[in-house]
């Protein structure tokens, strides 16, 4: 009775400590995301916004072959810049892991945040254009005599991505790493590991809950930015992210511009939920109950001693 | 014997201006079980990590069979480890552990199950097989990591405070199993621990360290009984020990017999020697707690080689097999002394509390240290 009476109480309690944060989610999450989905809906106003009947036009248009070429170099891209992201942050996250000076680090990844980003963006700018930094350093040193087209093409697009984005991969490593237990790599040495081998067979695995975070944090923003291609890419850098800001605010078809939301939301979902599943699995693995030593203790000790018998009766 | 000697000469190694290692030299010997013991931060775990590669001395060499082994990386050397905290890869099943060195080798997969199992059985984990480490005891982790440690065939097995995360009567059931494995397969083991008792009761010879130097290397006989150091009289087992100067030296049947005398006692004793000393020299003496008789009534002299304190009981303390009491001289001086209680006692021991006791020695019991080194 006791038991269940507090269990009420707990869960009553449950729901008051829940309750901000469920507010806040359906003010700024739900309640917008049902907007974008009615919006998908509905019929394009003359002038932007929506007007009724209720239509599938919006996705019917999607199906556009130009817009399918976005969607698919959308995806490239956003796949491209994560994985150079995580190849660059992996090796930062596991320096900042065994550095003595881990704050300092930390203090270097987390500085540029107090930077706008467009500011950063546009410090990009004047590092890769034609009279930029990149092009004056080459051409003084006499590398090259023409400027190299650096801007205004999907390699820059890719460059400031993972400029961007990569703090959001490195922190993520960083925790998990630093919670590695660096034995472990002296172990696979120990037994006839090399140290790429040592690096992949057994310090990959061991952090892929940072890994898929990593992932998930850059992949997701990477996938519906629209400023960088905007400010930094050319013709070949027209994103999901820029289509939905033209038919927002050029086109005025709203719907269009909904239903692209909405593919960009389902896919960030998914990526969630499979962070979450394969966590939630990670930690029910742990979770699992070691033996206790006293039941085997009894085992060992009898098998010990019957071995021990037949080695003195007839091993010798 | 399947194990190869290992050589360490004039072994250095310096953290800062902190020298974890100076001037180190061990000879460990073909299929021994030898032991590094001292308390923590005297090097032992250093010397251990730079024979299996992952640490380098300032100076010095380590030879493997004869040959220089510093130049190769830890997955070269003919060295396998068993971790301090066994260092099981979470992520791999019992069996993928094991198999973990073999699939390096891409050993095909019969023979690479065969063997893999043939391990388990021989720590006993046959039953274990699919289970990921963290479903362990720390008992059973600990046989993962020796198997695992074993199946690549090493020729020295290095073992870094093996135990020391088990607790008191595991540990002394895994003390006598890895005894057996090491009388079964033949190879060398080193041993770090800082557990006089563990060292004492497997190795075959026991090298002890302070300070990252080596103070002396000994059977646990030798080591016990003689100490070469009053640091290593007083780290292995119980002792007393009292600063000494030689009053006079004079041969005794085929010793020595010494008078000493120890301002802590209040008068000179006797003790035997093997080798003469210099009147006026400076020793340590050193009488082991269990080498003392303890008696209520004063003890009939049987020879003048008897050394007899009077004194009062301040502590005793009662476990069982035996006693162990705080006995304070008339001086003020505290003896440890310990009692075997070999009969059936009906009422208990009959030293008690302030009881009035006489304590004594004969001359050979007491061991006189030379070198004097804290």
């Amino acid at each position: 009775m006791i038991i269940s009476d507090k269990d009420k109480r707990t869960r009553r309690l449950g729901l008051v400590y829940s309750t901000p944060m469920g507010l806040w989610l359906s003010l700024f999450f739900m309640v917008p995301l049902l907007i974008i989905i009615i919006y998908s809906f509905l019929t394009k106003g003359l002038y932007g916004g929506v007007e009724l009947p209720v239509t599938m036009t919006a996705y019917k248009q999607m199906f556009n072959p130009n817009f399918l070429r976005v969607l698919l170099r959308t995806l490239w891209v956003a796949s491209l810049s994560t994985l150079l992201t995580i190849v660059l942050a992996l090796p930062c996250g596991y320096a900042m892991a065994r550095s003595k000076h881990q704050t300092f680090w930390l203090g270097m990844v987390i500085i540029p945040f107090w930077t706008n980003s467009l500011i950063r963006v546009y410090a990009w700018i004047s590092i890769l254009s034609s009279e930029g930094f990149v092009n004056e350093a080459l051409k003084t040193l006499g590398i090259i005599k023409e400027s190299l087209s650096l801007i205004y093409n999907q390699g820059a697009v890719i460059t400031v991505l993972i400029y961007m984005y990569i703090p959001f991969a490195i922190l993520p490593l960083f925790t998990t790493i630093d919670k590695f237990d660096f034995a472990l790599l002296e172990a696979a040495r120990d037994l006839g590991a090399t140290k790429p081998q040592a690096i992949f067979k057994v310090l990959l695995p061991n952090i892929r809950s940072g890994i898929i975070t990593s992932v998930i944090f850059t992949f997701i923003p990477i996938f519906g930015a629209y400023t960088v291609p905007l400010l930094v890419g050319g013709k070949d850098s027209y994103l999901i992210g820029n289509i939905i800001v033209d038919q927002v605010t050029k086109t005025r078809n709203w719907p269009l511009a909904s239903a692209f939301s909405l593919i960009i939301t389902l896919l960030s979902t998914l990526g969630v939920l499979w962070m979450m599943t394969s966590t939630a699995r990670e930690r029910a693995r742990l979770k699992q109950q070691p033996v206790k030593d006293r039941d085997d203790l009894q085992i060992n000790g009898t098998a010990i001693i019957e071995s021990s018998l037949k080695n003195s009766t007839g091993g010798r | 014997m399947k194990g190869f000697d290992v050589t360490v000469k004039d072994v250095s190694r310096a953290y800062g201006s902190f020298k974890a290692l100076d001037d180190v030299s061990v000879e460990i010997r073909k299929g021994e079980f030898f032991s590094l013991l001292g308390p923590s931060g005297c090097g032992k775990t250093t010397l251990l990590r730079i024979i299996a590669g992952f640490d380098s001395p300032d100076v010095g060499t380590v030879l493997l069979d004869g040959k220089n082994i510093l130049p190769l990386p830890p997955d070269k050397r003919q060295v396998n480890t068993v971790f301090q905290n066994y260092a099981l890869f979470p992520h791999l099943s019992v069996f993928d552990n094991v198999a973990f060195p073999l699939r390096l080798k891409k050993i095909p997969v019969a023979k690479l199950q065969a063997k893999v199992r043939e391990y388990l059985h021989l720590v006993q984990l046959d039953d274990h097989v699919d289970k990921k480490p963290s479903m362990l005891s720390g008992g059973q982790k600990q046989r993962v990591a020796i198997a695992r440690a074993l199946i690549n065939e090493p020729s020295v097995l290095l073992l870094d405070e093996p135990l020391s995360a088990l607790d008191a009567k595991l540990r002394q059931n895994l003390l006598v199993e890895l005894d057996h494995l090491h009388d079964q397969i033949g190879i060398t083991f080193i041993y770090v621990t800082h557990d006089q008792s563990e060292a004492l009761s497997v190795s075959d010879r026991i090298a002890v360290m302070n300070q990252g130097k080596v103070l002396q290397i000994g059977t646990p006989y030798e080591i016990y009984e003689s100490p070469a150091t009053d640091f290593v009289a007083r780290f292995i087992g119980e002792t007393n020990l009292f600063p000494a100067t030689v009053l006079s030296c004079a041969p005794f049947e085929e010793e020595y017999l010494v008078s000493l005398d120890i301002p802590d006692l209040g008068k000179s004793i006797l003790v035997t020697d093997y080798d003469p000393l210099e009147v006026g020299q400076r020793v340590s003496f050193t009488i082991r707690p269990e080498k003392i008789k303890i008696t209520g009534d004063e003890p009939r002299r049987v020879g003048k080689d008897i050394n007899l304190f009077k004194g009062i009981v301040e502590e005793p303390i009662y476990s069982g097999f035996q006693s162990k009491y705080y006995v304070s001289l008339e001086n003020q001086t505290v003896l440890k002394v310990i009692q075997q209680h070999n009969n059936y006692m009906d009422e208990g021991p009959d030293i008690d509390w302030k009881d009035q006791v006489y304590v004594s020695w004969s001359a050979e019991d007491g061991y006189i240290v030379e070198v004097i080194d804290t």
